[in-house]
């Protein structure tokens, strides 16, 4: 008799406004290794993390070898047998590795103790690591080895992994995958979430999808292609963009071999990045989080400033240009982080107005601020695209996320730009929402203005992009015409296995 | 100016007597910062210190008994800072503030009455053996134990951080506050008892001065002890050994420029009096700190 | 188990209350001290706030309010704009030390030369004086990251040695027969800032209500003054939104060290006199729970000094007529500020009942 090691059923759990994880069922057996499949919101953390404890359910069950399994922390998990490496890892930088070892423990035995079975463990999988690094120097991949042998220390019998190889070389991928099989191998199941569709085929022997928090399919990964996985997790309704190609004018924007240092220890260096923007064109930049995007985004705004040459607006280098003497010259942008970056989460919208729209829409005169023009303009902005909040005067932080972000990229849509950069335009947004705003990048788009659109969504970039480039650990693909391209070119960029160079140690 | 009036014996003795309240103030204020809490009420809370160790002295007759006091004084007062900063979340630069306002308007009307009086008697140890050396001996092996006290607690304070699970999760809290509360320690508490700890040493460092330095009690009597303990620790990066060498530094200066003013140097006296505070600057400057604590002076607000 | 959930907006009604809840704390408790001090505690209360204003005697003590509140008003407004950013001048002590000796150098040079731009030239004395001790701090911020809290203050026992120096050498009155002290500059005509002395009317007084007029209007009128608020608030919004941080460091600071400087001035050409060892009396310090108390607005600053300076003057009427101790008014101010960042918390937070896991 195969009884599963964990199994889910009907598992439901909604947040304010948003219905996560919808009556998910399905099992995985002892020593198994399965994949859990979907896009970004399909509801692969809520779930994960109820398994994990950080979060319960609001109905439905799990049991754990036969018997119920309702976990209360994660401590009690841990104890069940269940741990989980993070997508952002609980580390402490300045620490060495046996030191976060230890933290990660119940009962740890003495330091010297601990240095031991950190060596034994990591040589018996095959994942070098020494104890007396300090963490805060090592790579990404060697980061997630020390989240990885602090879970192997307890001796789980199901290991969750999130997006694992978002932020690993592919050396290190192969490294992991032989430490996986050799767990799966030995009893331990796993529990692999992603959505780079290669390697699920590579790994694992069972995959569920997840869309939009419902389960809808399960496959033999071994023997499914790329293609149709990716078509469970989008949807087979991937519209193809039927427009015709639209009229593009000339090159507005270029960048010519624009690279930078990480701008902080945990940042992305970007490398070489060429490419040419076209007047009415929409470029759509896809990559998973943390390969660059805000650094690019950063480069392009103003914020982080590069050599001579590199950033280039209408023919003339502009890298050297802050963010306002840009936004004059018409090259917006609405940055990721909409709460303390693209808005000041405690001051009014009126303010946020005041924030990026001064130079464009003259709202100070000598310095002194035009209040009433201001809230003028908030007001536009907010009967334009729906912003539902009693007013002008409520702070950002009373918003809600989609609220909050169609004021945002309607701020700067509304300043009438000539190029307009944004990143992940409708990431928490509702679908109503997100769709008004994608309409709105296209209409701007048509009236002349370059788009680039950075974003993790699938769907999003081939609904509105005439060309596709995927950004991956700082650098960026040639861009390809979108119309044509098909779901699985498109996963396999994002995915990082195509025609690139692998990535070397950056300088 | 007469050079033969400085002793160098007497000089690097009194070095050690000089470098001992900040030595006491600023260790503990060291662990404070390390478990990621910026507390700029050391001032406040030295001077408050003082007044309740030369208060209990003077009434139990027992210097060692004023220490105490001043410990439990010290500690009494860090609770007001650990309270308004942990659990209602104020800011903690001017909740610091606030607690040396405080602290020294508290001492100065505690110590109304003590004013001119004498403390009882700290005498000096005389360490057998060692302490004949010459040369040597009188300027290590011959002090007050108190002196003894500041180097043991900056050695335990070593290897407490070094080698102790506490000392582990202590540095965790301070490393990243986030982190340590997912793995699921109790960072408030780990911080309230740091806290408490810092005020306890600043306290016997203000007993110092008042029992056995001065030894009397005058308002405002620190005169910035507090404020050169935190860029002590700063200069230190946070690692108790090199805060020795801070203090010793600091030390030396004031007792330098003291003995150059009592043999009549040329400079003006106000001149040489501002030297140990433009020397801190200097060596805030130079050493460029190493990096602080990654939560370092952060309120931590534990979600959901 | 009480929690604390931050509010989406802060509260309107708390901004406004807390200040005053904390006042009434403050006299609640400062009466339970003043209890235990042998004092009867309401007339001890009255004294200190009541009487400076009200009392048969309040003609006199009136223009004392004045005089005490000027310069708490002028460097409070000073160093609410550095608070603002995030940027903690806690050395403006000492600027004002440095602006009162660089103008009265100023004065004293000329004398005795009577002139209508003597006393102009001493306050653009001072407020340099106060602008470049406090763009120390600020310049080795930018350069070499150091922490302007510490340095700032470093500098004030450096200004009070130079104070010292000043009085018993360079700036000593030589027709003092030898006794510390400047020539007193209140007595200079060209020099003095005093307007009527009857009334507690000095140029100090006048700067002061402009210095909070014109910060009312950058900070709620003008871009700067936008941006300052921005820069304390989300520094990576101030960034998104053009603001250099260097640049906001080195303008702070050269505020609240002019304006430092300036009252340094104002002070030592009028009600102090003359320059000697101590003429400080902490103004610099003090201003910064007015800063506070004040909630870094400029009416609030102005209510806050008008205050603390009662505090100050009833303090004095109750020593002397009541017998208590001084320090039992520093004590006093010390708690108001305690009470006021306590109180403060239901600004931003609301409390909640229930069950949670606590840190």
């Amino acid at each position: 008799m195969n009884q599963p090691l964990l199994a889910l059923s009907g598992l439901t759990k909604a947040y304010p406004g948003v219905v996560a994880n919808k009556d998910v069922s399905f099992e995985i057996a002892p020593g198994e290794v399965h994949a859990l499949l979907g896009e970004n919101g399909a509801g692969k953390s809520t779930l994960v993390k109820t398994i994990y404890g950080l979060v319960k359910p609001d109905s439905g069950t799990m049991t754990l070898n036969g018997a119920p399994y309702a976990p209360a922390e994660p401590r009690a998990a841990r104890a069940s047998g269940v741990a989980m490496v993070f997508q952002h890892f609980s580390l402490f930088d300045a620490m060495n590795v046996a030191e976060n070892i230890a933290l990660g423990m119940e009962n740890p035995p003495p330091q010297r103790e601990i240095a031991e079975r950190v060596r034994a463990v990591s040589d018996q999988y095959g994942l070098p690591l020494d104890p007396s690094r300090i963490v805060g120097e090592l790579s990404a991949g060697e980061r997630q080895r020390v989240e990885i042998i602090r879970c192997l220390l307890q001796d789980p019998k199901l290991l969750i992994m999130d997006e694992p190889t978002s932020v690993l070389t592919p050396q290190e991928v192969d490294i992991l995958f032989k430490t996986l099989r050799k767990l799966s191998a030995e009893g331990t199941a796993i529990l692999y979430i992603s959505h780079k569709l290669e390697e699920i085929r590579a790994l694992c022997e069972n995959a569920t999808v997840l869309r939009l928090g419902q389960v809808v399919g399960t496959c033999d990964p071994r023997e499914t292609s790329a293609r149709d996985m990716a078509e469970l997790m989008v949807g087979s309704a991937l519209l193809v963009p039927e427009r015709a190609a639209r009229p593009t004018g000339e090159t507005v924007l270029s960048l010519q071999g624009l690279s930078a240092k990480a701008p902080h220890r945990f940042g992305t260096a970007l490398h070489d990045i060429t490419i040419e923007v076209q007047k009415g064109e929409v470029l759509g930049i896809g990559g998973v989080a943390g390969n660059g995007q805000d650094e690019l985004v950063a480069a392009l705004s103003g914020e982080m400033r590069t050599i001579k040459g590199m950033v280039n607006y209408q023919g003339q280098s502009i890298s050297h240009l802050g963010p306002n003497a840009r936004r004059k010259l018409g090259l917006l942008t609405a940055p990721e982080e909409r709460m303390g970056h693209a808005a000041a989460p405690d001051m009014s919208l009126t303010e946020n107005a005041v924030l990026t729209a001064t130079t464009r829409q003259k709202l100070a005169n000598k310095g002194f601020v035009n209040w009433r023009k201001a809230r003028s303009f908030a007001e536009d902005v907010i009967s334009t695209f729906d912003v539902r909040t009693p007013g002008p005067q409520n702070t950002a932080r009373s918003l809600s996320g989609g609220n909050l972000q169609k004021f945002v990229i309607g701020r700067e849509i509304m300043q009438t730009p000539d190029v307009l950069v944004v990143n992940q335009p409708t990431w928490g947004v509702d679908a109503s929402a997100a769709a008004s705003i994608r309409q709105a990048l296209l209409d701007l788009a048509a009236k002349g203005t370059a788009v680039i659109c950075i974003s993790q969504d699938l769907d999003e970039l081939m609904e509105i992009s005439d060309r596709f480039a995927a950004l991956n650990e700082g650098r960026l693909s040639a861009p390809r015409p979108a119309q044509g391209l098909t779901v699985e070119e498109i996963g396999l960029m994002l995915g990082g296995a195509h025609d690139m160079e692998v990535a070397h140690v950056d300088v | 100016m007469d050079w033969t009036a400085i002793n160098p014996i007497l000089l690097l003795a009194s070095l050690m007597v000089a470098a001992t309240p900040i030595i006491l103030a600023s260790v503990g204020e060291l662990i404070v910062e390390r478990a990621g809490v910026l507390n700029l009420g050391v001032e406040g809370m030295m001077i408050t210190g003082a007044v309740c160790g030369f208060i209990v002295a003077v009434n139990t007759g027992s210097p060692v008994l004023g220490f105490i006091g001043a410990a439990i004084g010290g500690a009494i007062l860090s609770l007001l800072f650990g309270f308004l900063t942990q659990f209602l979340l104020s800011n903690q630069v001017a909740t610091g503030l606030a607690l040396t306002l405080f602290g020294l308007g508290l001492s100065a009307l505690m110590g109304q009455s003590y004013i001119g009086i004498k403390a009882p008697d700290f005498p000096d140890w005389h360490i057998p053996l060692l302490g004949d050396i010459p040369a040597i001996g009188p300027i290590v092996f011959q002090h007050d134990p108190m002196v003894y006290v500041g180097l043991l607690l900056v050695l335990a304070v070593w290897a407490f951080l070094k080698y102790s699970r506490a000392g582990l999760i202590l540095r965790a809290v301070g490393e990243n506050h986030e982190a340590a509360h997912a793995l699921g320690y109790h960072v408030v508490r780990v911080r309230m008892l740091a806290i408490m700890f810092g005020g306890a040493c600043a306290g016997l460092g203000g007993a110092y001065l008042s029992l056995v330095r001065v030894p009397q009690w005058t308002e405002g009597m620190t005169a910035g002890a507090g404020w050169i303990a935190l860029a002590i620790v700063v200069f230190a990066s946070w690692k108790p050994l090199r805060l020795l060498l801070g203090a010793y530094l600091f030390g030396g200066v004031t007792v330098l420029q003291l003995n150059l003013q009592a043999a009549g140097m040329a400079i003006p006296v106000e001149y040489l009096s501002m030297s140990p505070y433009l020397a801190t600057i200097a060596v805030l400057v130079i050493m460029r700190a190493g990096r602080a604590p990654g939560s370092l002076g952060q309120s931590f607000h534990a979600s959901r | 188990m009480i929690m604390l959930e931050k509010r989406a907006q802060p509260s309107r009604v708390w901004t406004l209350a807390a200040p005053i809840f904390a006042v009434l704390l403050t006299m609640i408790c400062g009466g339970l001290l003043f209890a235990a001090l042998g004092k009867d505690p309401f007339e001890t209360i009255r004294t200190i706030f009541f009487d400076p204003l009200f009392s048969e005697f309040a003609w006199f003590y009136r223009p004392q309010l004045l005089i005490k509140g000027a310069p708490l008003v002028l460097i409070a407004i000073g160093l609410s704009f550095g608070f603002r950013a995030g940027i903690w001048n806690i050395g403006a002590e000492g600027q004002y030390i440095v602006g009162a000796i660089c103008g009265a150098a100023v004065g004293l040079a000329f004398y005795p030369t009577e002139s209508i731009f003597v006393f102009p030239l001493m306050i653009v004395a001072g407020v340099l004086g106060g602008t470049l001790w406090a763009l120390i701090p600020g310049i080795l911020k930018v350069k070499f990251d150091t922490n302007e809290i510490l340095v700032s203050l470093m500098l004030v026992y450096v200004a009070e040695q130079l104070l010292a120096s000043m009085a018993l050498g360079a700036l000593r009155n030589p027709d003092g027969m030898g006794f510390p002290g400047s020539r007193n500059l209140a007595k200079y005509d060209s020099a003095t800032s005093w307007i009527s002395e009857n009334v507690g009317m000095h140029w100090g007084v006048v700067v002061a209500l402009i210095a909070v007029i014109f910060a009312y209007v950058t900070l709620s009128r003008h871009l700067f003054g936008f941006n300052v608020r921005l820069a304390g608030q989300s520094p990576r919004a101030a960034r998104f939104a053009g603001v250099n941080p260097s640049t906001l460091v080195l303008i702070c600071m050269g505020i609240s060290g002019g304006l430092a400087g300036a009252a340094g001035l104002f002070e030592v050409a009028g009600p102090a006199g003359q320059i000697s060892i101590d003429f400080n009396v902490g103004y610099g310090f003090t201003a910064i729970i007015v800063a506070f108390l004040g909630r870094l607005h400029p009416i609030g600053i102005l209510l806050a000094a008008g205050l603390m300076a009662l505090t100050y003057i009833g303090g004095e009427i109750a020593q002397s007529n009541l017998g208590l101790p001084g320090a039992a008014i520093q004590l006093m101010q010390g708690m108001l500020l305690f009470f006021l960042l306590m109180v403060d918390v239901l600004t931003n937070y609301r409390v909640r009942f229930g069950k949670g896991a606590i840190a």
